[in-house]
């Protein structure tokens, strides 16, 4: 895989079909139903528990709009990895463009990605950081996986939104 | 303004108030007394009365460093060395306090840093 600044375009070439996989679950795994975990990590609350009115304004007023601003950010990653639909029995390596003003969506979709993940999965502190775990052996190995490789995406387009 | 309790002095005397001192006027004398100086209860408003909120970001092993330090940039338009030292002190103490004011402002940074999926809270200040 190599990733490179393309003009107006960040540019993901050379996408082996596993990784192509992992790119297309992005907006699927940034989705926190059914898990109350991940649900409370997206959506935490401002203020401690005993500020009960301060609680209940946030979730009636800005909890719906923290909502649409991820959906939003999720479903704009989604039209962008449209590219990757199609041929999906071939094994040739594919390229994603991303435009560069969509930037910002796919960080958030990326972090929503990897927070869903964390939370469903209970990864620990030592677990993320354990960045030399290896091979994949299990399905939590392969979710520690794609919050790792997330990572180094959001790394990436930040580097980019440096320059 | 609601205001203490006075000594009204019977029901032909008036009370003028000059300066926070309550002269007491006697129709049936023409006396004027100069009476103790009230003590008036200031009503503040609730902004006045209100405790500074600090709001405070917490650790989080997910979000990437550079990532939360470019969400303190962006968000509070801190510069990147101010927005790293606020970034290592969530990383090494738990949480950082990244802004002190009034309720208001407080919310609507909170409401920002949530909008980047950072952890924050809104705490008043001791």
């Amino acid at each position: 895989m190599e990733i490179r600044r393309r003009k107006d375009q960040i540019e993901i070439s050379e996408l082996d079909p596993f990784l192509a996989e992992l790119l297309r679950q992005i907006p699927g795994s940034a989705n926190p139903e059914g898990a109350p975990a991940a649900e409370q990590r997206l959506f935490s609350l401002p203020t401690n528990r005993k500020e009960t009115e301060i609680c209940a304004e946030w979730k009636t007023y800005v909890e719906p709009e923290l909502r649409s601003l991820f959906q939003t950010a999720t479903q704009t990653v989604a039209i962008d990895l449209e590219q990757l639909n199609g041929n999906e029995k071939s094994l040739a390596n594919r390229t994603l463009r991303i435009p560069a003003k969509h930037a910002d969506a796919w960080l958030s979709a990326l972090n929503q990605a990897r927070l869903v993940i964390a939370a469903k999965n209970n990864f620990t502190e030592n677990e993320l950081n354990d960045h030399f775990r290896s091979p994949i052996g299990s399905r939590r190995d392969l979710s520690l996986f794609q919050v790792n490789f997330y990572g180094f995406l959001q790394e990436f387009i930040l580097r980019e939104l440096e320059d | 303004m609601s205001c203490g309790p006075r000594r009204d002095g019977g029901c032909l005397a008036q009370i003028k108030e000059t300066k926070g001192i309550a002269q007491v006027s006697n129709e049936k004398t023409g006396s004027i007394t100069t009476a103790e100086p009230t003590i008036e209860k200031e009503t503040r408003s609730e902004e006045e009365l209100d405790l500074p909120w600090q709001v405070v970001v917490h650790n989080d092993p997910v979000n990437l460093m550079s990532y939360v330090t470019m969400v303190f940039q962006r968000v509070f338009g801190y510069p990147r060395e101010r927005a790293e030292r606020h970034m290592l002190e969530v990383h090494h103490k738990g949480r950082s306090i990244l802004w002190s004011g009034m309720r208001e402002p407080a919310e609507l940074y909170v409401q920002q840093l949530h909008g980047y999926l950072l952890l924050a809270t809104l705490e008043k200040a001791c």
